[in-house]
């Protein structure tokens, strides 16, 4: 392995239902319609060297998941970027290369930003069960995991929950209400997700959309105090001066 | 007129299914035009899971030949999941196409691709769904035209309600042909409506258009006659053959799925049809004569389809892959090509011989040993005389013997109960042929780390087949044979152990049976099932015997006929069958000949290698065998070093 890169990518649209998996497997397949000199593990069965960051749950929509790849050859992460995203379909975008510099990707990001759009939402109805939400110390909620349904706090990790501006705009072609929020959640074990948030929310307030949210990732990366999130490929940029771009 | 996408409606549905994925589009090789730049358009369905229809190779090439056409559109649909279902019908949204998303009922044309019967329950949900009356009959001019076709298109009585066009064989001249013909009532001003139209697709002589046909019936049920209700419309109706496979390199731009498939892999058809002659092979008789595509057509389209699609697996598809005159060297031009790459090679459906297993070395030379597949099909020397599988125990036991000496651990072996003239102890050889297999294996890899699957399922005879007179026997005697066969496998414990064992049981075929050697009667029978609530009957955790049973107790007995008549009977010679209106080019009388053969044990050779046996394909369509050597080899490819970006 000559050379690591980071890649940041979305998810959008229709293809946000892709899973993980789903993803994977279109990756690979693209690092081979690019050509692109990817490194390989040793052994019986060797796997392309591609490692993700925590990735977005399947129907959520992204513009930031991350993942670093090991090639054998040297390449411009430009044109790297440019063929990759063309040879995946459009929605599975590829958004920016660089070169990897030292330290890990993962020890970069320790939250996410989210867009939770609630249509047929009055934002009225948003602003109080967000309120109550963010008042209460913890706030219990159940999902079904592979280990059957279990009950944990999603209150603790919500750095930030509130109801934006825009929720005052009418929203789009449909001309229905739609409550707009945003949300910071640090990522921490048990995953507290954007859906475990909207469980709150009807376990607090009784909120419950009348038709599924539509949910997007917008940003991930290290928390600061204010409850900013930095940029995970910064530190690369930063460090990136040879066969950089 | 615009048509909108449902896809607003249908994404507040999707967070509330499994696998929503499949219901998204989005595929590498997926066309999306728009509606008003095209004057013909087509939604093909294959009325099965998007996870098994999304690789079928016949609606893959129809869809790009006709999205070749600059004023075609077509997209492709799949059969929803009940979970989809239920919210579709719930909140009024309709059969969806999954490019663009559009309503299935605004298009010209609907074709379904049958490879097998259990796909009908599945067409009337789409029907139902997408708002197209179920019958025929009751559609209107704002209806598209309903066309069957793909294997079970041969025999299409049983849904000839439902349908309203059915073409036979091979689809890619007929969808431009069928094209041509909207193309032209069109700009005519759609003279006559839609009995105008299907009455100029009928005059073509090779689409089916059953309402045009009346169907009289004798007193004890059989049918008396077969004739056209209309002057202008033929008594027969031919199949379509696709000659010289070089001029139609199809799929060039396979489509690369996002969810998971039962095949991810880059399909070639390296021929098609198969003049073997297996008895009870409806595919191998109905795709007559053999028709082979170049060693460098294939290795064309490897080099493309892998550059465009990024798959990594290769399958050299055709009803009998070993049997291509340039296999040998088709295999080691491939693997040569791609020996320093992680792409693989796979030959689905083999024969048993030795050769087989040098190819088998050719194509894991990157040491991947997986599984080897042999279709013995018949347990003793007499039932496989009978079905025309010729092939001795000596070289099956010798040729998986040379598989476990060259590192192969796991041998599978495909076999079929109930086959006509079938007893119990042509059944237990099948134990008997499994142990030696294994007692012979150990001997020669020197170990016991060695394993057999013995697979079998239930014979359904079809249509067009020297078997289409066959009774079938009973899910009782089927299920008897097999639990016999599983205690004589397990009789000996040592080899027993190391024999897998898996089986379908009687049920499924018997209804299969029904629905392949069906007449228009049994169409009642499968609306009956679906109201039913029958869906998916390809599945077995879908599948209910006790359903199908019932809604042939409930319709059958007004026609004077009931499921065993349709099964478990023999039939006579002069028995007029409900396909006998419809031509495979295979001659009756010769169909007749190898069925007597067949009982005589007498054994019928290949007509590629030895003289025409005048099975009446070739001169009836007009076909000749085309097949190779060419005498080409497939040259080395230049690797490359830069990054490629895809058109
Ligand atoms: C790959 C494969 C599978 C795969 C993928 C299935 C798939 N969706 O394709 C898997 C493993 C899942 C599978 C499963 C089964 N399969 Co399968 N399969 C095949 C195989 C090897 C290739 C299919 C293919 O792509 N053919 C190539 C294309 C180009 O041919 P085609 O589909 O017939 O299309 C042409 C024409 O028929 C026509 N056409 C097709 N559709 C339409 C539609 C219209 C409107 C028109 C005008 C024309 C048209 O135009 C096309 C181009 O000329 C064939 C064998 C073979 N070599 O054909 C068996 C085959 C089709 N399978 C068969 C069977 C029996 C099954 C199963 C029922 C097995 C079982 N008991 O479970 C299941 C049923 C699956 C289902 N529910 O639909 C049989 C069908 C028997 C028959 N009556 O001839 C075949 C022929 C194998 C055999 N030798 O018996 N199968
Ligand atoms: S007509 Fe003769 S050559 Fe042609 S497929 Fe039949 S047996 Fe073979």
């Amino acid at each position: 392995m000559v050379q690591r890169l980071r890649l940041r990518y979305a998810k959008r649209g229709p293809l946000r239902f892709t899973s993980h998996r789903d993803f994977a497997r279109a990756f690979e397949r693209a690092l081979r319609r690019a050509a692109v000199p990817i490194a390989y593990s040793q052994g019986f069965t060797p796997h392309p060297k591609i490692s993700y960051a925590s990735a977005a749950p399947t129907g959520v929509g992204s513009e930031a998941e991350y993942l670093e790849i090991g090639l054998q050859a040297p390449v411009d992460p430009e044109q790297l970027r440019v063929a990759l995203d063309a040879a995946l379909s459009p929605g599975l975008d590829i958004l920016e290369a660089v070169i990897a510099s030292e330290g890990s990707l993962a020890d970069r990001i320790d939250a996410s930003r989210w867009r939770l759009e609630l249509f047929e939402v009055e934002p009225k109805a948003a602003l109080a069960a967000v309120a109550a939400f963010n008042e209460a110390q913890e706030v219990l909620v159940e999902r079904m995991t592979k280990q059957g349904r279990r009950s944990f706090d999603a209150r603790a990790a919500v750095v930030r929950c509130i109801v934006t501006e825009e929720a005052d705009l009418p929203s789009g072609a449909m001309g229905v209400p739609c409550a707009i929020i945003d949300l910071v959640v640090r990522q921490v074990t048990p995953a507290v997700r954007p859906d475990d948030v909207l469980s709150g929310l009807r376990v607090v307030a009784g909120l419950e959309p009348p038709v599924p949210p539509r949910v997007t990732r917008l940003a991930q990366g290290s928390l600061t105090a204010q409850g900013d999130i930095v940029d995970p490929l910064d530190a690369d940029r930063e460090g990136a001066g040879i066969g950089g771009r | 007129m615009s048509v909108n996408s449902v896809f607003p409606q249908l994404e507040q549905l999707l967070p509330r299914v499994s696998k929503p994925i499949q219901y998204v589009g989005g595929e590498l090789g997926a066309v999306v035009k728009d509606w008003d730049d095209t004057v013909v358009r087509w939604a093909l369905m294959y009325p099965d899971a998007y996870e098994v229809g999304l690789p079928n190779q016949g609606v893959q090439i129809l869809y790009e030949v006709l999205n070749e056409q600059p004023d075609v559109l077509a997209e492709r649909t799949y059969a929803v999941w009940p979970d989809l279902e239920a919210l579709m019908k719930e909140n009024g949204v309709p059969q969806f196409t999954v490019d663009a998303h559009r309503p299935v009922k605004a298009f010209d044309m609907f074709g379904i691709s049958f490879a097998t019967e259990l796909g009908y329950t599945n067409l009337l949900s789409a029907l139902d769904l997408a708002g197209i009356p179920l019958l025929s009959a009751d559609r209107t001019d704002d209806d598209p035209v309903v066309l069957a076709g793909g294997h079970a298109a041969f025999n299409p009585e049983p849904i000839a309600d439902f349908i309203d066009a059915a073409v036979l064989g091979d689809g890619e001249e007929a969808v431009l042909e069928i094209t041509g013909i909207i193309r032209e009532w069109k700009a005519e001003g759609s003279p006559g409506g839609r009995d105008e139209l299907l009455l100029r697709l009928a005059r073509t002589e090779s689409i089916y258009v059953p309402r045009f046909y009346d169907v009289d019936y004798l007193p004890d049920g059989r049918i008396q006659r077969v004739v056209p209700n209309r002057p202008d419309v033929p008594f027969r109706v031919s199949k379509r053959t696709t000659m010289d496979l070089d001029a139609w390199p199809y799929p060039k731009k396979p489509l690369v799925p996002l969810a998971e498939t039962v095949h991810e892999r880059y399909a070639v058809e390296i021929f098609r049809g198969c003049t073997r002659g297996c008895r009870f092979c409806q595919a191998g008789m109905i795709t007559r004569p053999v028709r082979e595509r170049s060693i460098t057509t294939v290795g064309q389209m490897v080099k493309e389809g892998l550059e465009f699609s990024g798959f990594n697996e290769v399958g050299l598809l055709s009803l009998s892959s070993a049997d291509h005159s340039e296999i040998g060297d088709m295999c080691s031009g491939l693997a040569e090509q791609y020996a320093d790459t992680n792409v693989s090679l796979s030959l689905p459906s083999t024969r048993v011989d030795a050769f087989n297993i040098d190819l088998a070395q050719e194509l894991s030379r990157n040491g991947r040993r997986t599984g080897l597949t042999f279709a013995p099909e018949g347990g003793s020397e007499r039932i496989r005389k009978v079905i025309n599988k010729m092939v001795t125990k000596e070289d099956l036991i010798r040729t998986v013997v040379t598989a476990y000496s060259n590192g192969w651990r796991q041998v599978k072996l495909y076999f079929m109960c109930g086959l006509p003239s079938e007893t119990d102890e042509d059944v237990l050889e099948i134990a008997d042929m499994a142990h030696e297999v294994i007692r012979a294996g150990r001997e020669a890899a020197g170990t016991k780390d060695i394993r057999c699957t013995v697979s079998i399922g239930g014979f359904v005879p079809k249509p067009h087949t020297p078997f289409q007179w066959a009774k079938m026997d009973t899910p009782e005697v089927i299920d008897g044979r097999l639990r016999m066969l599983k205690q004589a496998i397990n009789s000996d414990r040592s080899l027993g152990r190391a024999i897998g064992f898996r089986y379908h049981d009687g049920e499924p075929s018997l209804i299969e049976g029904l629905l392949s050697r069906g007449d228009r009667r049994v169409g009642a029978v499968i609306r009956r099932a679906w109201e039913k609530g029958g869906r998916f009957d390809g599945w077995s955790e879908h599948f209910s015997y006790s359903r199908w049973v019932e809604s042939c107790a409930e319709v059958l007995p007004g026609f004077g006929v009931d499921l065993d008549w349709f099964t478990t009977r023999e039939r006579e010679e002069q028995e007029v069958l409900p396909w006998d209106h419809l031509d495979s080019g295979l001659d009756k009388d010769w169909l007749w000949q190898d069925w007597q053969d067949s009982m005589s044990e007498f054994e019928q050779d290949d007509c590629r290698w030895t003289p025409c046996f005048d099975c009446g394909v070739c001169p009836a369509m007009d076909t000749e065998i085309q097949i190779g050597p060419t005498g080409k080899k497939l040259l080395p490819l230049t690797p490359v070093n830069n990054l490629r970006v895809p058109a």
